[in-house]
């Protein structure tokens, strides 16, 4: 594993999840959320641009952004399971709102201190993207966060929802701090973050977070991730069905 | 000159019309008239005639509704962007529009009416959204063409409502043309990059604009003859030009536009008319625009459908909000006593 490999599995992450809330847009509880949504949506794209542009450069040959994102293979693509998942709990409701917010205190919290603690990188261009990206993802928290506790302190409806999109979220929180995907010579050498070293200070939050919106830490087992070895859910292959089929139906095209 | 795109215009040759007080003026809106003769702006507090302020509600909701239903035919390619720059863009659009539908309803709210309540018009079907929005969006060049055409016709129909009587409203139009006529540009790019791409690519964008030429005409609605509303309109200083005076202007604006493109309009009368000094066009088939207002367009059933299921979908948190809104309240005051 290179600084190519660490940039471009962050850099999945971001697209994957940029992606999938796109999903929300014209579809959210009111119209301050559509806005809401798609301006976290836009972040996190800008944030998987820079991050692929990246990684594609230190290749030979470069590749761009989009080579990365339109013509790779799902088992080529190093996301999290966390973020390619649809927006339900239960299948006869396929877009939950209490997913889409549990999704984001967890994606943002997580991304909060990774970015931070990455801003100061000895790979100059990782610490750039990272002090660009903090400042957004704080942004996305605070507005994770106030949904949580209107959702989990609002109405017996909204708790018992709220606690059940946490509940369903929660197997795919331990992926994100994995170590086992992560060069140790690259932690050592001051590029990469040790994902497991992010983990005390995202617990504090979430279980403050938790704490103010009456929910509970959900006490359920850590699912078997794979996604940073380029295993994924059944539900990867289709996100990757819509978001590529049209670039694929025109090799060589420019648009 | 020729615009090959940018409608940051004022119309010129046609004049707009004067707001027009009638004979004998109702006692009380003797203020009225004298500001809106005077091209000057009512604002929320002013007096005005209860049916100037039913139809502004009426045409500011209608508008309002339309950028909200208007976000999804084009979010539906969100999805299938072909590139991640084209994403961002299009992102960022359907995200304005939300934006538009909030200052729009924000606008309707200063007339004494409450969002919420016009957002039970729109889905119980009593008040309307452009049935532009009621076509399909097949393929990516869609998207370019509903920029371009639908954005285009939307600013011609929009810059003068900048100078409308209805202080609030001819405000929010500012912002909202500023921003159209960006998309505008975007539109007119990315169908340009589909029309000097691969033939695939060329024959989308012809496509496009074959299918979506008409009805964006019919987006200034029927003939001044039979349109409804525009004598009143005008005669407030909301409506500033006339429905063919405007799709003349669209149609004079957009022809050499689509030479710069490469593409063809589908209309086998479209001529330069070197009397008139402005483009003949082919007689409008407004049976189908009627169709498509009566509720039989191909996309009438699922946008509506669509609005209503994100809505209701969403109101355990929207009660939630509000709940946890008031329970806050009452902490506060707990602790201040």
């Amino acid at each position: 594993m290179n600084t190519r490999d660490y940039a471009l599995s962050l850099g999945d992450d971001a697209l994957v999840a940029a992606q999938r809330m796109g999903e929300w847009i014209a579809a959210a509880p009111q119209i301050e959320e559509d806005v809401a949504v798609g301006n976290i949506a836009l972040d996190l794209l800008g944030q998987a641009r820079s991050l692929l542009t990246y990684a594609g450069s230190l290749e030979d040959p470069v590749r761009t952004e989009d080579d990365l994102a339109y013509w790779r293979d799902e088992r080529e693509f190093h996301n999290v399971h966390l973020v390619e998942r649809s927006w339900g709990v239960l299948p006869e409701r396929p877009r939950d709102f209490g997913v889409l917010v549990a999704r984001l205190l967890v994606l943002s919290t997580y991304l909060c201190e990774l970015y931070d603690r990455l801003s100061t990188s000895t790979d100059e261009t990782l610490a750039a993207v990272a002090a660009k990206a903090v400042k957004e993802v704080d942004y996305h928290r605070d507005h994770a966060t106030l949904w949580v506790l209107r959702l989990g302190d609002g109405t017996e409806e909204s708790h018992t929802r709220m606690q059940a999109a946490l509940d369903a979220e929660w197997p795919y929180v331990a992926e994100l701090f994995d170590d086992a995907w992560v060069d140790p010579t690259l932690v050592e050498r001051g590029v990469a973050v040790l994902p497991s070293t992010l983990r005390d200070p995202f617990d504090l939050r979430i279980v403050d977070v938790l704490a103010r919106a009456t929910l509970h830490l959900p006490d359920v087992a850590a699912a078997v991730g794979g996604g940073r070895r380029g295993v994924h859910t059944e539900q990867m292959g289709y996100v990757l069905a819509e978001m590529q089929h049209l670039t694929r139906s025109h090799p060589g095209a420019t648009w | 000159m020729v615009r090959v795109y940018g409608n940051d215009f004022a119309p010129q040759d046609a004049e707009p019309a004067r707001p027009a007080a009638p004979a004998e003026i109702e006692p009380g809106l003797e203020d009225f008239w004298r500001i809106v003769g005077a091209d000057g702006r009512i604002e929320p507090r002013d007096a005005m005639p209860e049916d100037y302020r039913r139809s502004l509600v009426r045409q500011i909701a209608q508008h309002a509704h339309s950028e909200i239903i208007g976000m999804q035919p084009e979010g539906n390619w969100i999805g299938r962007a072909p590139s991640l720059r084209r994403k961002a863009i299009l992102m960022a659009k359907v995200q304005d529009e939300a934006g538009h539908g909030l200052y729009l309803y924000a606008a309707a709210e200063t007339l004494g009416v409450d969002r919420a309540d016009l957002l039970d018009l729109l889905h119980s079907g009593r008040q309307k959204y452009s049935s532009i929005f009621n076509y399909p969006t097949l393929t990516w060049a869609d998207i370019g063409a509903i920029g371009w055409l639908v954005d285009g016709a939307a600013i011609v129909n929009q810059v003068p409502l900048c100078r409308c009587s209805y202080g609030p409203y001819a405000r929010a139009m500012i912002r909202v043309c500023k921003e159209e006529s960006f998309h505008q540009r975007q539109g007119f790019e990315a169908l340009n990059t589909l029309s000097h791409g691969t033939p695939e690519q060329r024959a989308m964008a012809q496509d496009a604009v074959d299918r979506w030429w008409w009805p964006s005409l019919m987006m200034f609605g029927p003939h001044d003859a039979e349109s409804t509303h525009s004598e009143k309109s005008m005669a407030w200083g909301v409506k500033r030009f006339s429905n063919d005076d405007l799709r003349q202007r669209f149609v004079d604006m957009t022809v050499p536009q689509s030479e710069a493109l490469g593409l063809t309009l589908p209309d086998p009368d479209l001529r330069w008319n070197e009397e008139r000094g402005h483009y003949d066009f082919g007689e409008i088939d407004f049976t189908e625009l009627f169709e498509v207002i009566k509720g039989n367009g191909p996309c009438n059933k699922q946008r509506m459908a669509h609005r209503r299921g994100a809505h209701e979908d969403g109101a355990w948190a929207r009660e939630a909000a509000t709940a946890y809104a008031e329970k806050q309240a009452a902490r506060k005051e707990g602790s201040a006593a």
